[in-house]
């Protein structure tokens, strides 16, 4: 999806992680997800650079749809669909 | 002709059970040293594996047991030596030193004000998340007798059980990864 699709789509919960680092954004992604159904929308706020690795590779192994990151002046959010 | 299909079938699927068996999404690591920085990698690795979704077993053994030391709790019925050991060795996560540059504690001191500043999470919460995601933890009944150590020294972890190399052992087979920190 592009960075403009990213910024109108509708999340369905939003997990702030910045401020932690490795593996607090991980961990929050996991206890993220596990708050909403399937094909819903999960949004993450990280700082920590790494996160935008870890995450995609993350989605990849538990299936959920990995959607894109849309870069922010002090953060990523991060946008994931729930399979 | 009938029968022996049925019964290579069982056999079969006997065989795929046991593969199966074989390759759980499960975790086990033995967390030997009592280091803070190797503690700590372990449990990053442990909670980044629980968010995987995979069954994590850690087995703590030797000098990693100091680090599950509640400050607050006294073990009973030691004896001289035991006693020695139980003031010598660190008491609790919060007091376990790094493995390089301790420089009589002031590294420790420092790495733990330079993990403050980037956010990184201390040992006494990562073993608090552990507990929480599941992360399971047996302590090796021998090397704990050696050190001096009693069950009821250490936290209030749950679930955490005295057991030996069998346990690890057993653990180990089935899992996918198995590390030795």
């Amino acid at each position: 999806m592009t960075t403009e699709e990213l910024r109108n789509l509708k999340t369905d919960t939003i997990v702030d992680a910045r401020g932690t680092a490795c593996p607090g954004p991980l961990l929050a992604a996991k206890k993220g997800i596990g708050e909403i159904n399937s094909g819903e929308i999960m949004e993450i706020y990280s700082s920590d650079e790494g996160t935008k690795i870890d995450i995609p590779k993350w989605c990849q192994k538990m299936t959920h749809e990995f959607l894109g990151i849309v870069e922010e002046d002090s953060y990523s959010r991060l946008f994931l669909k729930k399979a | 002709m009938n029968i022996d299909i049925e019964k290579q079938l069982n056999e079969l699927k006997q065989r795929v059970e046991k593969l199966e068996a074989g390759t759980k999404d499960q975790l086990s690591m033995v967390v030997f040293s009592g280091d803070l920085d190797k503690i700590l990698a372990a449990l990053i690795i442990a909670t980044g594996a629980a968010a995987y979704d995979m069954k994590v077993k850690l087995f703590f053994t030797f000098w990693a047991i100091s680090s599950l030391r509640d400050p607050q709790k006294h073990g009973k019925g030691k004896n001289v030596i035991e006693k020695m050991f139980g003031l010598m060795l660190p008491k609790g996560a919060g007091k376990v030193k790094i493995s390089n540059m301790n420089m009589g504690g002031m590294g420790t001191v420092m790495i733990k004000n330079i993990m403050k500043k980037h956010k990184v999470a201390s040992l006494p919460e990562m073993f608090k998340t552990a507990g929480e995601l599941g992360v399971e933890i047996n302590i090796c009944e021998m090397s704990m007798n050696l050190m001096g150590f009693k069950k009821e020294e250490m936290i209030d972890y749950p679930g955490m059980t005295v057991c030996g190399v069998g346990t690890f052992l057993s653990d180990a087979q089935e899992s996918k990864i198995q590390l030795f920190i």
